[in-house]
């Protein structure tokens, strides 16, 4: 059974509909990119996924004992975070407030798994320091471990790259496949298509069509060849000869 | 000088403006950083002004304990302000509400009231005057119970504090219940907001919530150290500034707010001057 199975959903906002009709599923293990032109739907499908809004009709139905909350989030930066005093530890450790219930504190078990997601992120050396002092991507790299901690099981990122410069991004992209690799199913965000076909198991697309397949179908696809007129074959040949192309 | 104080000190009613004096000012600045950080410095004073109003009908009404009545009416506000601040123009809605309140107040208060002195009544309630120091017992005792509960709320819901301030959405998504929190944070405000109209009067409320919090938020850089930070400035701020009101025969609310004022205005300077050097 899968992870995410969704079925004949429809998305908008105050009934007002931007998407009708989607169909997909999402198992263990896979890469998910969600890809589509701005004002296509992709945040408020992501926020329905997160159930922060309910879906105008269809259903989302979770597989394989994946519990509602259990899927941690990337969200983008929001504008509160730009100047809040807070430290790298204080906002990783807060990916387990979900875990907590009703008790007030962190156990000593919840603040190992915060260092030891710090540690798989490579900020535990950050720990003390403010969390909006630090750079864009560092700062990506605690929300990581932040969402880790709220779940081990499957990521949702909100466009993790935006404002990243390309070496950074670079770095992001290969830690989100590394967090993969280790069996963490991942659905993202992109604008990338490139690396989005560089680095996916599977594609969805939304906007005027729709398409929902693997990454080698998508490259074939018209929705596909549209985005990747010249380079697409080469992206194809390039992603399948194992991904160590980058 | 010192002599005055000391003389002053001995007086019961002295010792519990004091002591009332601190608890609120404690209360204020933990629950400060949150309202600063998340943009909502105003609904200190929004708050403030809807609990002017209720205090006025409690006047007309001729209630013993106008208590009674402030108190659920400004929570009950609160809480509504706190459920619509995610639709656009919660601000404009704001000062509506604020402005509706101080005009409404004033007019139940000049066409109702009994009192020979409405122009005093008035400013008592909209700057604090003396009423710290003419404090009952019993006043004490609520006022410090209340205080009590809002440390322990504050302390025990601490960690969700902080994660619906720094992140909601994460927080939502992740299964905190993100409205429940919301909701406590909107009733500790009320009820610190009522509180500190004893001490500062309504015009200065937000003052106590606001210039601890940035003050802390100059110095300290991690969210466990800006709230204690802030809590120890603002007590300090009050006690030295009812010291000061004692001594000098000056208003207790205003000289509280000019303490936290210039000592922000120092600690901005200071850090300026140090950070430059860096």
């Amino acid at each position: 059974m899968a992870l995410l199975t969704i079925s004949d959903l429809s998305l908008g906002y105050d009934s007002r509909i931007i998407v009708e009709g989607l169909n997909f599923t999402v198992n263990e293990g896979d890469y998910l990119c969600i890809v589509g032109e701005n004002g296509s739907g992709k945040s408020t499908l992501m926020r329905t996924l997160l159930h922060l809004q309910e879906p105008l009709g269809g259903q989302i139905r979770m597989g394989d004992g994946l519990a509602k909350n259990e899927i941690g989030y990337l969200p983008q930066q929001n504008a509160i975070q730009k100047d809040f005093p807070a430290s790298v530890r204080e906002v990783v450790l807060s990916g387990c407030q979900a875990r907590c219930g009703w008790h007030p504190f962190y156990s000593r078990e919840q603040k190992k798994l915060a260092m030891d997601n710090m540690r798989r992120m490579g900020i535990d050396n950050l720990a003390r320091r403010c969390y909006s002092e630090l750079s864009g991507g560092q700062q990506q790299r605690v929300l990581l471990a932040r969402a880790l901690c709220a779940t081990q099981r499957i990521l949702l990122l909100d466009e993790p790259v935006t404002g990243l410069d390309p070496k950074v991004t670079m770095e992001m992209y290969d830690c989100i496949a590394n967090l993969n690799r280790e069996g963490v199913t991942i659905i993202m965000i992109s604008h990338d298509i490139a690396a989005a076909v560089q680095y996916a198991s599977h594609i969805l697309h939304i906007g005027s069509s729709v398409f929902f397949g693997t990454k080698e179908d998508y490259l074939a696809s018209p929705e596909g060849r549209l985005f990747l007129p010249q380079d697409g074959q080469e992206q194809l040949e390039r992603a399948t000869e194992g991904g160590d192309a980058k | 000088m010192i002599d005055k104080l000391a003389l002053y000190l001995q007086y019961s009613f002295v010792q519990y403006a004091l002591i009332v004096g601190m608890l609120i000012a404690l209360c204020s600045a933990l629950l400060g950083v949150t309202l600063v950080l998340k943009r909502f410095s105003f609904i200190g004073d929004g708050l403030s002004h809807v609990a002017f109003a209720t205090m006025a009908i409690a006047a007309v009404l001729n209630l013993s304990n106008n208590m009674y009545l402030v108190m659920p009416l400004t929570i009950l506000c609160a809480v509504i302000l706190f459920r619509t601040k995610t639709k656009a123009r919660g601000d404009a809605v704001l000062a509506m509400l604020s402005v509706t309140a101080l005009a409404f107040g004033y007019l139940f208060m000049n066409i109702f009231s009994s009192s020979s002195n409405v122009s005093g009544d008035v400013c008592s309630t909209l700057f604090g005057s003396t009423s710290i120091l003419t404090l009952k017992k019993e006043d004490v005792i609520l006022c410090a119970a209340l205080s009590v509960v809002v440390v322990v709320v504050f302390i025990l819901f601490y960690n969700k504090i902080f994660a619906v301030t720094f992140d909601e959405d994460f927080a939502k998504a992740a299964g905190t219940r993100v409205n429940c929190y919301n909701l406590v944070i909107s009733v500790v405000i009320a009820v610190i907001i009522v509180l500190a109209m004893n001490l500062v009067g309504s015009l200065l409320i937000s003052a106590l919530v606001i210039f601890p919090a940035l003050t802390a938020m100059r110095i300290f850089r991690s969210f466990l150290s800006v709230t204690v930070c802030a809590a120890i400035v603002s007590v300090f701020c009050a006690l030295l500034g009812m010291l000061v009101s004692i001594t000098m025969g000056t208003p207790v609310g205003s000289t509280i707010v000019a303490v936290d004022a210039i000592v922000y205005a120092l600690t901005v300077c200071v850090t300026a001057v140090v950070g430059g050097r860096r």
